[in-house]
């Protein structure tokens, strides 16, 4: 029997009886729409995590001034106030692999703009750190080297503070005052957005280190340094270079603990992905149960449906029929079934994530993958539910069928 | 002549539990070309087991049963399916019919499940050649629900027919039948009869035995008699018998 006839008997059949064939496929509909939505959602919160992450920068270390033990008392991270200007510079000469190293300091303060105030932190960094962070200016141009080593009053805006500071002009070129000292605006920094801790990265002035440890900070140690590797193969290579050429040039002695602390954006990346991968895969299992359920709403259907039908069965049967084109008959019959309701589900999913989007505003990412292994996965639903009532069809006895009443 | 059944020794034993039930204990027949066969016998006689062994619908469990030379006796499930399919056209009681479906598509039925499609005319067309055969080529597209008992019992003579069988078997053709539809029916077979085919009919009732050309009665699982029909009755004067009946009755109102 040729496949389009059994696919035409099927699809008759199916119709046959609309309502009830509406409502076997809603079990799969809803299982399918599931899925999808649920691994829509899982997809969209990772992509934004991912995305939040790739803002910090690419292939960063973070090395902080460590803890010290003063006669018994503890400081916090950043209270050993080991790291120096010389350190920074010795690792972008003698670690190899660093492709960029930017030096950190910061320090709050209430900023004067004309008739305008905010108050925001003010970030010593070095000329790399725009590299390091990924970070593109919206307008004029970040200091330079020369300004850095003349500790120029120069600043460069983040977007917020832009707008908070110069409501209406263009703020390149004038002049603002932090802590009373007049800095010229040299550039202003396209909008970053929030952290993936929750705060404004756009909210900062940036400011040469040499200025914000002489000005502002009135420190002559550094808060952190920012380090970026080459390629992503290098990191760990990186950062022990960086161990040893501290440790070296504090001279700690072996055994002694580390007065530095390094922190990399891959250990954040994979705490934070890992949790978002259990999360996607909870939310996909918790649907695949109600897909499951859809299944079995389909071998319950085809079972009532081969009971309905043994006599037209027997017919096919005793006009020649095989018992292999009953079971195709069967097995095509639940698949179309199940594969519309894939179809259906499909549709349904990827409407409920906008829909996600829309009222919730939770960002979704609905993949060609989940797609085609949803289709993929109804279709073969079809066929695992299927195949038991289209066995027991292909194996009815062609007499015994005949005389079912 | 050529034989297109050929039974010898056939016995069938069902076994239903602890006691064996003999439906057939022994039946040699021959049925040769153009033959018009009426089974007969009264119920339990055996008749019925009979028929699903001519009809490979079920296998003797002792005997040889050759169909037009074929030992069929042997095979399995789907060779029987096939030899169905091939050899035999079925004419059932109650019809089986596919329930909305067109009269057409229930005459292609037999062709859907031809191993090797034929040469020649398309199949839509040998099935509107076959529902032409028996006078029901304008309705084609009608569901059996929209048809009369003798028209549906016609359609499943043309559909049994579709694949050019060498035998047409019929189980109690006209059971579900009144008088004269019951004729007209048999005037189909007697027609295809004459063209040649091949029949065997099971059936009950001594009247429609009469339209055959041979009786053979069966009686525990036993052939008792096997003789040809003496006073034949021919369809054709049969229903006009009838209609002057009908006429006289309606007159003497």
């Amino acid at each position: 029997m040729r496949y389009f006839v059994i696919l035409k008997v099927a699809f008759r059949a199916l119709r046959r009886n609309k309502l009830r064939t509406a409502l076997t496929m809603l079990g799969i509909i809803i299982g399918v729409g599931a899925v999808i939505a649920m691994v829509g959602i899982g997809n969209g919160a990772k992509a934004q995590v991912q995305a939040r992450i790739a803002a910090l920068g690419q292939n960063v270390i973070m090395v902080f001034s460590g803890s010290v033990n003063r006669g018994g008392v503890f400081t916090g991270f950043g209270g050993a106030g080991t790291l120096t200007v010389e350190d920074a510079l010795a690792m972008e000469k003698e670690v190899p692999g660093v492709s960029a190293v930017s030096p950190e300091v910061r320090s709050g303060a209430q900023i004067m703009a004309g008739n305008n105030n905010w108050s925001t932190s003010v970030m010593g960094e070095g000329v790399g750190y725009l590299t390091i962070r990924q970070w593109d200016l919206e307008d004029g141009a970040m200091f330079t080297d020369a300004d850095v080593r003349a500790a120029a009053k120069v600043c460069v805006l983040g977007k917020t503070t832009a707008d908070k500071l110069f409501p209406e002009d263009d703020p390149v070129g004038k002049t603002i005052r932090i802590k009373n000292v007049p800095m010229k605006v040299l550039g202003v920094l396209k909008a970053k957005g929030a952290s993936m801790f929750g705060s404004d990265q756009d909210d900062t002035i940036l400011v040469p280190y040499t200025t914000g440890m002489k000005r502002f900070a009135g420190v002559t140690t550094l808060r952190s340094i920012n380090v970026q590797a080459a390629t992503a193969e290098q990191m760990t290579e990186v950062q022990n270079g960086i161990a040893e050429l501290l440790r070296q040039r504090h001279r700690i002695q072996p055994g002694r603990d580390d007065d530095f602390l390094m922190r990399n954006q891959q250990e954040i990346a994979e705490a934070m992905s890992a949790t978002t991968e259990v999360m996607t895969a909870l939310l996909a299992a918790i649907a695949s149960v109600s897909l499951l359920v859809g299944g079995i709403g389909i071998m319950n259907i085809m079972l009532v449906s081969v009971t309905e039908r043994t006599r037209e069965i027997g017919i096919r049967m005793a006009v020649g029929a095989r018992g292999r084109d009953i079971l195709l008959q069967f097995l095509i019959e639940a698949v179309a079934l199940s594969s519309t309701g894939g179809v259906l589900g499909i549709l349904s999913g990827v409407g409920g994530a906008k829909l996600i989007t829309m009222i919730k505003n939770w960002p979704t990412l609905v993949s060609p993958q989940s797609i085609i292994i949803a289709f993929a996965f109804s279709a073969a639903v079809g066929v695992f539910f299927g195949f038991y009532p289209a066995r027991k069809a292909s194996q009815l006895d062609p007499i015994d069928a005949l005389r079912y009443e | 002549m050529n034989t297109v059944i050929q039974l010898q020794d056939i016995h069938k034993t069902y076994h239903t539990g602890e006691v064996d039930v003999h439906a057939v204990r022994g039946v040699s027949l021959e049925v040769s070309q153009g033959e018009f066969v009426a089974l007969m016998g009264a119920s339990g006689s055996g008749k019925s087991t009979m028929m699903n062994i001519i009809g490979c619908l079920d296998r003797p469990t002792g005997g040889k049963y050759l169909l037009d030379g074929i030992d069929v006796s042997q095979l399995d499930r789907d060779e029987l399916a096939d030899i169905r399919n091939q050899k035999i056209g079925f004419v059932f009681q109650g019809f089986n019919l596919l329930s909305r479906t067109s009269a057409l598509e229930n005459v292609e039925l037999p062709m859907l499940y031809a191993r090797q499609r034929r040469a020649g005319p398309s199949q839509r067309e040998r099935a509107l050649k076959a529902l032409d055969a028996v006078g029901l080529a304008d309705r084609a597209d009608h569901k059996p629900n929209q048809l009369s008992g003798g028209q549906q019992q016609r359609v499943a003579i043309a559909r049994a027919l579709s694949n050019d069988p060498s035998l047409l078997l019929a189980d109690e053709p006209t059971g579900n039948l009144d008088t004269r539809t019951s004729a007209d029916i048999m005037g189909v077979f007697q027609k295809l009869n004459d063209q040649g085919m091949t029949l065997v009919m099971v059936t009950h009732e001594l009247d429609v035995a009469q339209y055959t050309k041979r009786m053979v009665v069966m009686r525990d699982g036993k052939v008792v008699s096997d003789t040809p029909v003496a006073k034949r009755l021919i369809a054709e004067t049969e229903l006009r018998r009838l209609q002057e009946e009908q006429k006289a009755a309606q007159l003497a109102y």
